[in-house]
Formats: C-alpha cells, structure tokens, sequence
C-alpha cells in the first residue's frame, strides 16, 4: 500500500482508455462497451448515469475487476489491470475495491459482523484484529447496536448499510455502488446517500451508478453514458442545468425507450 | 497463502453447511456410513476371531508339532495298505533319538476300555497310551502323586494317570492316588491326578474325564495294526522349520522311501497353521478392503453429485466472495473442504456404527468373537479412505466452483 501511494502522486486513481465490451449470446453479438475513455482522480465522487442498457453495469463491472475488457486498457492506481490473471485480480478486488450492489448480496446465515468481516477471510494477515476492524466499519455506518443480526432480522437500509461496512473495511482505493438505493423507499436512499457523502468526506473515492437525479444530487461529477460511450461528462452544476436543455438527454432516453 | 481465518471459517461453514441439511447430508454420506460399518464390522470380527485362534495355536504350543499317516493323493489303496502307513512304535524312537531339533515327544494311541472302580463301571471310556514326554509336549503335570517316568513305560506297569472329571465320574474317593481301577479287565494303579486344561482346541474339549497308561502296556491291549500319531515338540518355534524337515527325513529312511516316492505320513507343525491362518485372515481383510473400496466409490458418486448441488445453489454466494476478493484456490478449497468434511462425518459415523457391530459381536453367545474390536489402523484407514473418497470426488465440483465467472454467479437466480 505504501508503495503504491508514494509513485502515484499526480497520476489519476482510474484510466480508462478504449474500453470494449462485446458479448455473444448465441449468433448475436452485443457491444456494451464501444470505446469508452474515463479518468477518476482520487477523493472523487462521482455519479454514472445512463438508459437502461447504456452500459453502466458492464462499465461498473470493469472498475471493479469483476470483469475483463474485450479490449482496450484500464490503469487503477498506475497498474494495468486488464492485463492480470484471475488470482491477481482476486487480491486486487480484495485490496483496492469495495463494491456495494443493488440487491446488498449479504450472506443470509452470517451475522451481520460475520457478513462485515467477509473480505478478511481472502486477505493477506486478515486474521488479525479483524473483530475491531469490522466493529469499526460498522460504527462507522451506524449499525454497531445490530451486530448479532442476522440479515433478515435487518430492514433494507440496515443491510445495505452492512454491505457498506463490507465494502469499506479494507479501506479500498474505491467504492462502487451498482444503484444501491435501487432497493430502498426515498427516506432510506436519503440516509444511505449521506451516508455514502460522509465516506467521501473522509477521504473515500466513490463512484455511484443511479438512474435517479436526487441521488445524482450529492455527487460532484455526473458521467453519463450513452451506446457503451461516454455522452457527457460534467461537473454536477453544469449537469443539472444541461439537463433543462431539451437537447441530448431526454432525446436520447426516448429513443432508447422507443427501441426496447 | 491463505490465511487461518480462511480455514477457520471454512471448516465452521463446511459443518454449518451439513447441519443445515442434515438428512440431505446424511443421505448423502449413507453409501460412506454403509461401507465403512460394514468393512470395520467384518475387521473387528476378524480381529477377534485371529485372537481367539492365535491363542488357541499358544495354547498348544507355537513349537508343537503332529505326525499322522497319510495316504498320498491319487494312490491305489493295494499299493498303500493302512498296516504299511500305520506309525509304527519304532519310528517314533527313532525321531526321538535321531532328530536333534526335538526336545520331546510322545506317541499317542487310543484304546476304547471299560471302566471299573468299586461297583461302579462305565463302558468304552478312551485311555490314552503315551510315554512321560507327554507331560512336556501337553504341558500338562500332576497335581497330586507322580507324573508317568520311563521305567513304567520300560517295565510296563501297571499303573494310570486321570484327571479331576474323572474322579468325579468314577466315584472315586477325593484324593484316589493308590486306589486301583479295572482297565479292560487289568488291574491298574493309580499313581498320580493330572491337571486339567481349559484349553480347547477348535472346540475340541479336553476337560472330561481322561484316563492315561504307558504306551508300552496299551499297546499290549490294541489290535495288531493299531492307530497311533506323534506329538513333539521342537526345541523353539523359529527351528520349526529345520525341525520338520529332520523328522521327514528320518522317517521317509525308516519307511525305505526312495527320492521320488510320496510320502506315506504328514508332518505338520502348529506354526505351519498359525502361517497359514494368517494368510487367510490376511486374504479376508484384503476382501473387506475391496467392499470398503467399492462402496465408497458409490458414495463418492453421491458426495460429487451432491456437491454439484451445493455449488449450483450457492452460485451466488460464490460470486460474492470472489468479489470480495477470493480467490479460485480459496473456492476450491472452500468446496474441497466441504466435500472432505461431509466424507469424514459420513466415516466417523460409520466406525461408530462399526464399534456398535463389533460390540454385537462380542456379546453373541458361543460365538467366541469376545476379543472382537477394531483396531487402530482399520480406524485410521477408513478415516483416511474418506477423506480421499472426498478430495477424488469432491474435486470436479470445486474445481466447477472455483471457475465460476463472478458476474455471471452474481447473476445467478
Ligand atoms: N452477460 C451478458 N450477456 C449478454 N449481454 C449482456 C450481458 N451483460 C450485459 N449485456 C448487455 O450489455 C448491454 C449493457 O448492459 P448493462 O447491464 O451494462 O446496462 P445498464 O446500463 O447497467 O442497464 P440498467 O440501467 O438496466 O442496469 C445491454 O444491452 C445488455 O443487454
Ligand atoms: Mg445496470
């Protein structure tokens, strides 16, 4: 980790350049991703917005290294990770993702802290002091009165705060979120979004896949895709009042609604 | 690599994972359960039974050694008459002076007599003829008055050993040593009480009433060609061997028995049996070894198939943990684990229920299988056989789990 940080100085958290992704489902082939260019600098938080079907998930997956590109490269912390195996990209996940999904993916046995302490199982040294460093995360999101909990013992916003805790414990170099108040009425996506703010305010690189603009909201910067490409990219000021132009966004959504 | 909270927590899921479906689990392991009772059960059995026998043969005498005659195989009876095989009273002279690696011996022969003493008679009671070795070769002595010495057997008097039963039998006062019993009419004396032995030799009871006389007198009351064997014994078990061979020798020259010619006798020495039975019960326990082998090659059938199961219904939790960091070594042996564990609770209940069976055993009366148990290493092979049972047939399910896509196991309904 020391290392990592000491070369890395002005060079962005995420590169991204050329990213494809095609699928084949039987004869068909299908481009999620046609050539898609990011770049995420450090202590960021940033929203990714986008029709259904405009890539977002697949780009997501990429981040995280839960998936590979057809082609093109990834840089996450001035390493090439589109170039790595499945272990390395195993200890990369563990390292420098924290990844949070719409549907909280605990495990349904586990106590809550069993849940938490997940990562440490795969982890280098993880054995050690790993009750305080999950009892931590948990404080940190709110829970430390509901450790014993199993998840069906926990409302929504409770298990999704759990998998948040999971995803911060080994303090990764980013948070993803796949929609994660996908799931959740409007006053727990409040409570879950401060929360997410309160994790960037304390350093925390966050990036937030949404469909809705409150969530986009508390976000600096809204990418939106569109075709598996990047349709525009602002800072959140400019975003909302480009929206109220009846240019690009809403266009698009329409047509996209009219083609599925 | 990985790290002793991963192997913590993956033995507590493996156990939580067959406590959480218990009969699906139980059903599964049956094939393991079955095949480990059964081969332990069949072990402890033979166990026991090699006990029981081998203490018998010690009983005997490890050094002990018969000759009887013996028609060769396959040989027209006019040209092997029973008087010309008979043993003849000579050649067990000759072994014993000849053959240095005997230490005793005695022939043995049998007349059917009847019995008197005071009014009471009993009809056709077995008297042994033998000669005082017989006392060293049965490891039998007396308990009250004298044992036999070479001058009754030399001067042929009239004199006779018995034992307790058949004190009891004849109504004989409690210490009898001095009374006379009528043998077949002749008047003997009774000159000593010879102890009576719980051996019994493949159920062949030796503790009734017994009656002995010198050889030389017994065979003054036998037919002209009477049956007679030989009991000896060598100087040590380990020249049992050497011992035989001096023996056949001596008697293939007195029997005139060129080069070529079948042998007209047997000898046999008890550490030939105890060989032998070893290598039977050594071919049992191979056989037992195959059934533990087949059956749980059907139960490792089960454990894969049902490991497939396991993976299928967990694809998801599967794709969690790699997104967490896991790697594909991790899942595999998460799954291996798993698999082991489940074949190593399968053989655990097995050897209890093979313990249950050789307790059974031990409690079958006349079955002399009370030594019956079983051993360490059957123990520790079927445990071993288990888990190896879990890592062949567990392996293709977690080697499936281990390449698991994780979005794609993310997705997974
Ligand atoms: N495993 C897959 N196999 C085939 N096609 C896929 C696969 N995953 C995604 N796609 C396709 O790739 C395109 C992008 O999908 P993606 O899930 O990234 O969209 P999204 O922007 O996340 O949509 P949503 O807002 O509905 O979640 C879609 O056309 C989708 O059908
Ligand atoms: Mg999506």
């Amino acid at each position: 980790m020391a290392e990592q940080n000491a070369g890395t100085g002005d060079r962005p958290l995420i590169q991204v350049v050329g990213l494809t992704k095609v699928y084949r489902v039987g004869v068909e082939t299908i481009h999620a991703l046609r050539g898609l260019d990011l770049t995420i600098g450090r202590n960021e938080m940033v929203a990714i917005m986008g029709s259904s079907g405009s890539g977002k998930s697949t780009l997501m997956n990429m981040l995280g290294c839960l998936d590979r590109p057809t082609s093109g490269a990834y840089m996450l912390n001035g390493r090439d990770v589109s170039r790595m195996g499945a272990k390395e990209l195993a200890q990369v996940r563990n390292e420098e993702i924290g990844f949070v999904f719409q549907s909280f993916e605990l495990l349904p046995r586990q106590t809550a802290l069993e849940n938490v302490e997940l990562p440490l199982i795969y982890a280098k040294g993880g054995w050690r002091g790993r009750r305080q460093r999950a009892l931590a995360a948990l404080d940190r999101v709110g829970l430390s009165k509901r450790v014993d909990h199993r998840p069906n013992q926990l409302s929504g916003g409770q298990r999704q705060r759990v998998a948040i805790a999971r995803a911060i414990l080994n303090t990764p170099s980013i948070l993803l979120a796949d929609e994660p108040t996908g799931n959740l009425d409007s006053a727990t996506t409040a409570e879950i979004l401060s929360l997410f703010r309160q994790i960037h305010s304390e350093g925390q690189t966050v990036i937030i896949v949404t469909h809705e603009d409150e969530v986009a909201a508390h976000c600096q910067r809204v990418v939106r895709l569109r075709d598996g490409r990047v349709l525009s990219d602002l800072p959140i000021g400019q975003d909302i009042a480009g929206r109220h132009l009846p240019s690009v966004h809403s266009a698009h959504a329409g047509a996209e609604r009219a083609g599925a | 690599m990985l790290n002793p909270l991963f192997w913590l927590q993956a033995i507590t899921l493996a156990f939580s994972q067959i406590w959480a479906n218990k009969s699906r689990a139980f059903l599964t392991a049956l094939g393991i359960i079955v095949g480990v009772a059964s081969t332990t059960s069949v072990i402890a059995a033979l166990t026991g039974l090699k006990a029981k026998v081998l203490s018998e043969f010690e009983s005997v005498g490890a050094s002990k050694f018969f000759v009887f005659p013996d028609r060769p195989d396959n040989a027209p009876r006019n040209m092997y008459p029973w008087e010309k095989i008979l043993l003849k009273t000579a050649e067990a002279k000759a072994i014993r002076d000849e053959c240095t690696l005997v230490k005793a011996l005695t022939p043995i022969t049998e007349v059917g007599l009847d019995v008197e003493s005071g009014g009471k008679r009993i009809e056709g009671i077995t008297v042994s003829g033998i000669w005082p070795d017989w006392h060293l070769v049965q490891n039998r002595f007396v308990q009250e008055g004298r044992p036999f010495t070479e001058i009754d057997v030399d001067s042929e008097r009239q004199v006779c050993l018995i034992n307790a039963d058949a004190i009891t039998e004849l109504d004989l006062p409690a210490n009898p040593v001095g009374e006379a019993l009528l043998l077949g009419g002749r008047r003997f004396m009774i000159v000593g009480i010879v102890e009576t032995t719980q051996a019994r030799f493949f159920g062949m009871n030796t503790s009734s009433a017994e009656i002995f006389i010198p050889f030389s007198v017994a065979e003054k009351m036998q037919e002209r060609n009477f049956f007679m064997r030989i009991e000896g014994m060598f100087a040590s078990p380990e020249t049992a061997q050497e011992g035989e061979d001096e023996v056949r020798f001596v008697l293939r020259r007195m029997r005139g028995l060129t080069p070529g010619e079948p042998q007209t006798f047997q000898v046999a020495a008890i550490d030939r049996f105890i060989e032998q039975f070893k290598a039977l019960a050594a071919g049992i326990t191979a056989i037992a070894g195959g059934i533990v082998g087949i059956s749980l090659l059907v139960g490792g059938i089960g454990i894969m198939n049902i490991m497939l199961v396991s993976v299928s219904e967990r694809t998801r939790e599967i794709g969690l943990r790699k997104a967490v960091g896991a790697t594909p070594m991790a899942i595999l042996m998460q799954f291996l684990l798993e698999a082991v564990t489940l074949c190593l609770v399968g053989g655990f209940i097995g050897i209890a229920f093979g313990r249950l069976a050789a307790f059974g055993l031990t409690r079958i009366p006349g079955a002399q299988l009370d030594q019956a148990d079983i051993p360490f290493w059957a123990v520790a092979l079927s445990f071993a056989f288990s888990a190896l049972t879990g890592i062949v047939f567990g392996m293709f399910p977690a080697i499936k789990a281990s390449r698991l896509d994780p979005i794609e196991a993310l997705r997974h309904e």
